[in-house]
């Protein structure tokens, strides 16, 4: 039984312009003590997703499906069980988290928030734990009288994981926590990271738009584009033998330093990330992509099974021509009879 | 205290096209008044402490390193946005603050953040434009402009005269800032993290075209870099710069894949690769610009100073008590270790 | 589909730039409800200040350069608002309508007159101030500091004794106490501007100072400092009321303005003797311009703010 279910997830935004489908049928399943890696670039709904599953996105979002924490489908939570399941079962570290600190409260009393919120503890026994958390990220306890400003950007960061652990959560969803931090502190963040779900057999969905630092970590990798999953699989598996186009470009954004196939060689794609409200049609890679064919505009390629545990929505995946243009030939006749 | 003994092995036609020497920014903190009587000295920041490079005709430099480690300063200092205390800087030869304003057609700059570097109340044309008038450039400005955004690979660039910044995405931005700077057919270009703050599909792009420009047009280009990665990927030659100072310099095969000093070893080995992390990390964090270290300003953190091994090569006195400026490796391959020195390095 | 001339001249560019700027702001102004009321209620106001005279109709004997009011035929003294005389008439007999309709010219013209005053010496220092910084700035800011602390209500008394009470009085005494905070939002402005990457490019392109204050600080801060100069008139007008009020404004034999009508009107007890008329009238304008102005300030404020955008 997984710990997490995510199933046909949709999450529209409701905007000035009209409806932006940020999120467009995505499913996932994480198991205890797991660690999903989910990348993509800007504008494909990786964010969205962090706050989808917790229901932290704006009043009037329309989100479908089911979200099943331990089987129980936290969209249809009341307010009451939700905000018990918010930080005890499940927690967040968001982007840009280093300012999320309020400067004007000490850091302890940060900590020991959630804790005292969720009644798991009186306020003393709170500042022992916020104490003990402290220590467990690498800190020593008597920063607790601290305020935000007299730390570091990195020693900030450890903070937030600290909160994040504070109602020991079962599983945590890591927003983009070591963008804007220099590579040593975020090897160090990273590392902290990996001791800890070790440690406490965490699950983790891991939120970067940085690949290389999700093959070290992650167990399985999910890449993100408009609003779809366009590749799933092992981590390295994915990384080192992309199915994906859109992986593979992505892959040679961060090159192994002492591999010359891209030295002096710089490899991007053409044109940008698409804005979710102007999606191409067919596939919504296919303007951008170095393998793209006629078909590629017209058919919609669903996730089609590469191999053992790999899948990719790829057209160019054995098999997956004939079975878009099935099913493509099929909703027609479909709509014709209908209609 | 800093001296590169390379001796210049330019081509006959010139040397060096580009040549800092010695520079020193330091930025003073504020005193209040109250303070300042009591003799309270303000904190100074050394952010370039001593930093001598020369860039040769139609080379990528890349300048590498963590936040803080004064390279943004150090380009800033070339461009002459900044006046160091100390130190020359020579363009062809000439001392940049010699006449500022011509210094400032031949060498132009990129910036980190192209949505902030273009003015977002005036079109595509008038921010590439704006170089042109500024110094009066004779000649049809319509057609500098075009010629300008199609080198930067804006095509057809009439087609995006009259749009305005918001309208096009980050990459496209980062162009337009390329080609204001390109419209005053500069010599060199000074790019501080030129694709930082573009989504990583769409950097490839920006760095071939620098590379283009150097390959068609014969451009000098220095990049500022905090990722070793595109330094892999487009420089030359690399500098990697520690607490206002270059700590280790040279041919990029030769730094990245041979590197002589703990702290570039360092960095390259925790750019996350398959593997795991199983690497050493380097404990705390770089230390301030107002509290630099006594000796070999790496000392604090050194694997080899915490390992003992300095203490086992009988160096480590020097290296918590003697500064030392960089030193030649390999032929052309500088750095400033003490360990390096002695061979221990690799 | 004929194929127009190559390319846009600069010249049409930057005049489609403008135009583009304008229908922009113009389109988001349209949509604040506040803003739009505003301006309907201004717009009045400046029709009865433009045609008021002739609504009222001319004096022809008049020897005296102002109108009807001052030589109408007699009218009963006093008369509560009936159908003759809508809003009553004073203690000699003039329509306090005709009245207040005469008021809105000075009161606008004080009004802007002062602003104008303000607006110049607040945001050229706030300008020359934020940009330059060093010592210029700490000058200039102590200065304004020294003025932003002087009482208004104190200095226009002592003014008035030593320059006679009059109009031009009035105008100086709003302008030299309302610039300081003027200044202080525009240097803050200012300050912010010149940390954009952008105005740091100009620099590195070459650029001097007056490229970059007038092609990038100005066009940047004039957003605010128009915004805020609408603001500045409300507070203006209303001083101009007050002052004029407290008998240190112009002469009411020779300029009418809403502070005197409210003047002549306490000063003949009209508070307690129950002539509500002639103090509702006056006020009452008093309150819909000022109204009118803030109303439009904030609607540009919010438009034109940089932080208070959403975009």
């Amino acid at each position: 039984m997984s710990l997490l279910d995510v199933r046909d997830l949709h999450v529209t935004y409701r905007t000035q312009g009209g409806p932006v489908p940020a999120v467009r049928g995505i499913d996932l399943d994480l198991d205890r003590g797991e660690v999903l890696g989910l990348a993509g670039e800007s504008g494909c709904g990786k964010s969205t997703i962090a706050g989808a599953i917790l229901r932290l996105l704006p009043a009037g979002t329309a989100v479908t499906g089911e979200v099943l924490l331990n089987d129980e489908n936290i969209l249809e939570m009341k307010p009451g069980r939700l905000r018990a399941v918010r930080w005890s079962d499940a927690s967040i570290i968001f982007q840009g988290a280093m300012h999320a600190l309020n400067p004007v409260q000490r850091i302890g009393d940060q900590i020991a928030e959630p804790i005292v919120l969720h009644g798991q503890a009186g306020e003393r026994e709170a500042r022992v734990r916020s104490g003990e958390l402290l220590e467990q990220v690498g800190l020593p306890s008597r920063r607790l009288m601290d305020y935000p400003h007299e730390l570091s950007g990195g020693q900030r960061q450890r903070v937030m994981i600290a909160m994040a652990l504070a109602c020991n959560p079962s599983f945590i969803i890591a927003d983009e926590p070591t963008t804007a931090l220099d590579v040593m502190v975020q090897a160090q963040v990273l590392r902290l990271l990996k001791e800890l779900q070790t440690e406490l057999g965490l699950a983790m969905i891991f939120i970067t738009h940085d690949l290389s630092v999700l093959v070290e970590t992650c167990d399985s990798l999910a890449i993100m584009y408009a609003g779809r999953i366009v590749e799933r699989g092992p981590a390295e598996e994915v990384f080192k033998s992309a199915a994906h186009p859109y992986t593979a470009a992505l892959a040679a954004a961060f090159p192994e330093i002492g591999d010359v196939r891209f030295r002096k060689h710089p490899s991007g794609l053409p044109g940008d990330p698409p804005y979710p409200s102007d999606l191409p049609t067919g596939c919504t890679f296919h303007p951008r992509c170095p393998q793209a064919f006629d078909d590629c505009s017209t058919l919609d390629p669903r996730l089609f099974t590469v191999s053992e545990g790999r899948q990719a929505a790829c057209l160019l995946v054995d098999g997956a021509l004939e079975e878009a243009r099935a099913k493509q030939a099929a909703t027609a006749t479909a709509s014709e009879e209908v209609g | 205290m800093t001296t590169t003994s390379v001796p210049p092995e330019a081509p006959p036609t010139s040397g060096p096209i580009l040549d800092v020497e010695d520079i020193h920014v330091h930025f003073a903190g504020r005193v209040g008044l109250g303070a300042g009587l009591f003799g309270r000295k303000a904190t100074v920041a050394r952010a370039v402490d001593g930093v001598s490079l020369r860039m040769q005709r139609g080379e990528i430099l890349a300048l590498a390193g963590e936040s803080g480690c004064g390279k943004t300063t150090t380009a800033r200092a070339i461009m002459g946005l900044e006046r160091p205390q100390q130190g020359t800087i020579l363009y062809k030869n000439e001392p940049i603050w010699k006449d500022l304003r011509t210094y400032r057609r031949r060498v132009q700059m990129v910036f980190q953040d192209p949505t902030g570097a273009l003015n977002p109340r005036q079109t595509i044309y008038e921010s590439v434009a704006e170089g042109l008038r500024i110094h009066k450039v004779p000649g049809e400005e319509r057609e500098q402009v075009a010629k300008a955004l199609s080198n930067a690979g804006m095509r057809p660039p009439e087609r995006f005269f009259l749009n305005y910044p918001h309208e096009l995405s980050g990459g496209q931005r980062q162009r337009v800032v390329i080609a204001g700077a390109l419209a005053l057919e500069p010599d060199m270009i000074v790019a501080d993290e030129p694709v930082s703050n573009l989504d990583a599909s769409v950097r490839g792009e920006i760095l071939a075209l620098l590379m283009e420009l150097r390959d068609r047009l014969g451009l000098t280009i220095l990049v500022v870099t905090h990722d070793l990665g595109l330094a892999w990927t487009i420089a030359d030659r690399v500098a990697v710069m520690y607490l206002g100072r270059i700590v280790e310099i040279g041919p990029a095969e030769e730094v990245l894949l041979r590197p002589k000093h703990p702290y570039t070893q360092a960095l390259l080995d925790v750019v996350p690769e398959a593997g795991g992390l199983v690497r050493p990390i380097l404990q705390g964090e770089t230390p301030d610009p107002t509290r630099i270290p006594e000796g070999c300003r790496f000392h604090t953190r050194c694997p080899l100073v915490a390992s003992g091994r300095a203490k086992e090569l009988g160096i480590e006195d020097k290296c918590r008590g003697q500064d030392l400026g960089l030193k030649e490796m390999d032929p052309e391959h500088l750095a400033a270790c003490y360990a390096a020195d002695l061979g221990e390095i690799r | 589909m004929a194929t127009v001339s190559a390319t846009p001249t600069p010249r049409a560019i930057a005049r489609r730039r403008r135009k583009d700027s304008f229908k922009r702001t113009w389109g988001q102004y349209r949509r604040s409800t506040m803003g739009m009321l505003g301006l309907i209620i201004l717009i009045f106001f400046l029709i009865i200040a433009i045609f008021g005279p002739w609504i009222i109709g001319h004096c022809e004997s008049s020897t005296t350069s102002q109108l009807s009011p001052l030589c109408h035929p007699a009218a009963p003294p006093l008369v509560s608002p009936n159908s003759h005389y809508w809003f009553g008439t004073d203690y000699e007999g003039r329509s306090v309508l005709s009245l207040t309709i005469l008021g809105t010219r000075i009161s606008l013209i004080v009004g802007l007159a002062a602003t104008l005053i303000t607006v110049v010496i607040g945001a050229g220092i706030g300008l020359i101030a934020g940009y330059y910084g060093g010592w210029i700035e700490i000058a200039l800011m102590r200065v304004t500091d020294w003025f932003l602390v002087i009482p208004f209500l104190p200095l226009a008394i002592v003014l008035s004794v030593i320059l006679k009470p009059s109009l031009y009085t009035v105008i100086f005494v709003i302008g030299i106490t309302t610039w300081p905070s003027t200044a202080r939002v525009i240097r803050a402005q200012v300050l912010s501007v010149k940390t954009r990457t952008y105005v740091e490019r100009a620099r590195a392109l070459g650029a001097g100072d007056w490229h970059m204050m007038t092609r990038h600080i100005l066009p940047n801060v004039g957003p605010l400092i128009f915004a805020n100069t609408i603001l500045i008139v409300a507070v203006a007008i209303l001083s101009e009321a007050t002052l004029s009020f407290l008998g240190l404004g112009p002469d009411p034999l020779v300029n009418v303005s809403w502070g005197t009508i409210l003047e002549a009107a306490f000063g003949h007890g009209a508070a307690y003797s129950g002539f509500w008329w002639w103090i509702v009238s006056p006020g009452t304008a008093i309150v819909l311009l000022v109204l009118a102005f803030t109303m439009i300030g904030y609607a540009l404020d919010d438009i034109l703010n940089p932080k208070l955008r959403v975009r």
